[in-house]
């Protein structure tokens, strides 16, 4: 705990010059951390990797065979060639994708009322929206499925897209809100002179500026559609409709002593990637967006 | 003049809010009224899925019902571990991203991964590591000594608890650290510096300065897991479904079964209104305690 402390202040003052490291017993304990984090966080994640690439013989060795006498891809073949794994991509891709646009198309306008006309009861719908953050899906499940059974959506993406618009809606005004209140009024007052109506203003000269904002809230609506397991366990029975995370959770072999553990850890694989890539390239928007949600919300 | 123009502007404002407003209604807060409606009915196989009312009978139910209560204490159980470890491990990790090294970035990288990815695969890959006879976990146990032989992880109440509790803290650990670095790096740093001058310790200042100046983010984080980890479904449906012999049934294993396998719609709707009104308590108790840290902070 002493060097986090010490060197912190290297962190905050860049100009100043960066006293050296020494190879001192609190700077291996350092690294030690470092690496221990790096383990502790990749390593389910290569297991899974490794397995899936392994040979059956290789995967039910006694013991353990940590990296694969052979690889092949018999197990992605099976996920892809035998069982309707593009489709559940697709699946889970096309209702990520729609519930993140839907959401952000009703998060936006209604994040800008907050932030700038401030209709009466603001404030109690800004308090409202924060205490459904914390609402668990299983309390809303037995109520959403009597409205998919009324409305006949079961079996309809429809049943999927709703919810995840609804769920995330509030980390999205949330962030939102706080974009528009950091931006300067000269700008919609110039519009409104120049004769935009306020819709006009939001499409036209805002959105463009809270392209950042858009995206960063995008991704964290996506992220939390994609891993969504209730609901698309619940609504969704069809089997050519599933989602990945349900698909997989359900593989299985033709017996009970025969589970498919190489197809499985494929799965998990397949699942993960994308979500892998988003992580990759927007890393700062995530931190930034649930930082900015849960702080200042 | 000036009032219409502002009148005109709430309108707009108001509708600018509808959609939001009708979509938040119909997903929260219509199941939840309903529930709370349909919590004095008896609907189930009994009353050939037709409502009965029956007052308060539902929640007399739950009173005598075990059955229940065990899953809660369950739920209270692995929700108070879970939360503790992460936030314990999740400090440790934002003190140590906080640092400047060669390679920060990748490392915040990797430490935010588990986040992202969905728990339904997530336990999936725990359930292979934990497999009793070819997971990884037995196998470097084995290897360091520390077991002679195989645990069957999942097939026992302790261990299964221990394992869902593992892989809880992998995936949500690096939420509690993003929270908790943003905080640290909000502190400014002259207080750490006016405090060593005075001849404090690392460690002191660490008492003194970062602990308090970040509890309101440590509050947050741990009143949004606290909420999340209450209603974890996911997780024990895939690792465990609730085995073995109930000792994971966690509260909303116990709802779902009780809507969807047994089709008792009247009680789990009553579990519902039970289980909303706990968790509004614990809410409403983080909430006070926020406000009064962020007013003592300042």
């Amino acid at each position: 705990m002493a060097i986090l402390l010490e060197s912190d202040s290297l962190s905050k003052h860049p100009s100043s010059v960066p006293k050296r490291r020494s190879l001192s017993l609190s700077n291996i304990l350092f690294w030690c951390a470092v690496v221990a984090i790096v383990i502790f966080c990749l390593a389910p994640i290569l297991w899974q990797v490794l397995t899936s690439f392994k040979v059956n013989e290789d995967i039910a060795a006694i013991p353990n065979i940590y990296f694969p006498t052979r690889l092949t891809l018999d197990h992605y073949i099976e996920l892809f060639a035998r069982r309707p794994f593009g489709r559940y991509i697709l699946n889970s891709a096309f209702v990520s994708l729609t519930s993140t646009i839907a959401c952000l198309i009703i998060g936006t306008p209604a994040a800008y009322a907050l932030a700038r006309s401030r209709p009466r009861g603001s404030y109690l719908i800004q308090l409202g929206i924060l205490f459904v953050t914390l609402f668990p899906s299983i309390l809303l499940l037995q109520g959403l499925l009597e409205i998919v059974q009324v409305l006949n959506l079961g079996n309809n993406y429809l049943a999927l897209i709703l919810p995840y618009t609804a769920m995330n809606l509030p980390l999205t005004i949330l962030v939102m809100r706080s974009f528009f209140v950091q931006l300067p009024r000269d700008l919609e007052d110039a519009a409104r002179v120049d004769g935009y109506n306020t819709w006009q203003m939001l499409v036209q000269i805002l959105t463009p500026l809270t392209l950042p904002a858009l995206v960063t809230t995008g991704i964290l609506t996506f992220i939390a559609a994609w891993n969504e397991f209730i609901f698309a366990l619940t609504f969704i029975t069809e089997e050519t409709m599933k989602t990945i995370p349900v698909a997989s959770a359900q593989l299985g072999g033709s017996s009970v002593f025969e589970i498919p553990y190489g197809a499985i850890a494929a799965a998990t694989v397949v699942g993960t990637t994308p979500l892998v890539i988003l992580v990759l390239l927007f890393q700062k928007q995530i931190v930034q967006g649930l930082t900015s949600g849960a702080v200042k919300g | 003049m000036v009032k219409s123009i502002q009148a005109q502007e709430q309108r707009t404002g108001l509708y600018l809010l509808l959609p939001a407003l009708a979509v938040l209604l119909l997903v929260f807060a219509y199941p939840i009224g309903r529930s709370l409606w349909l919590g004095l009915f008896a609907q189930n196989l009994g009353t050939e899925l037709q409502p009965v009312f029956i007052g308060l009978n539902n929640y007399i139910r739950i009173f005598g019902d075990g059955h229940f209560w065990q899953t809660f204490w369950i739920t209270i159980r692995f929700t108070v571990l879970s939360v503790t470890l992460e936030l314990l491990l999740g400090l440790g990790v934002a003190l140590v991203l906080n640092q400047t090294f060669r390679g920060r970035s990748v490392v915040r990288t990797i430490a935010i991964l588990p986040w992202a990815l969905p728990t339904a695969l997530i336990a999936l890959g725990w359930t292979w590591i934990f497999n009793d006879q070819y997971g990884i976990a037995n196998d470097i146990l084995l290897r360091l000594g520390f077991i002679s032989t195989g645990i069957n992880w999942l097939g026992e109440a302790f261990t299964a608890t221990l394992a869902l509790i593992v892989a809880d803290v992998w995936k949500t650990m690096p939420f509690i650290s993003i929270l908790l670095l943003a905080g640290l790096q909000s502190i400014p740093q002259d207080l750490y510096e006016a405090y060593a001058m005075e001849g404090a310790s690392p460690w002191q200042s660490f008492w003194r300065i970062t602990l308090p100046l970040l509890m309101p983010q440590i509050v947050i984080a741990v009143l949004f897991r606290f909420a999340q980890a209450f209603g974890i479904f996911d997780l024990m449906q895939v690792m465990t479904g609730g085995g073995p012999g109930g000792s994971t049934e966690v509260v909303a294993l116990y709802i779902y079964a009780n809507a969807m396998r047994y089709l008792d719609f009247g009680y789990a709707s009553a579990l519902i209104v039970v289980t909303f009104l706990l968790l509004v308590c614990v809410i409403a108790l983080c909430s006070f305690v926020v406000s009064r840290s962020r007013q003592s902070s300042i």
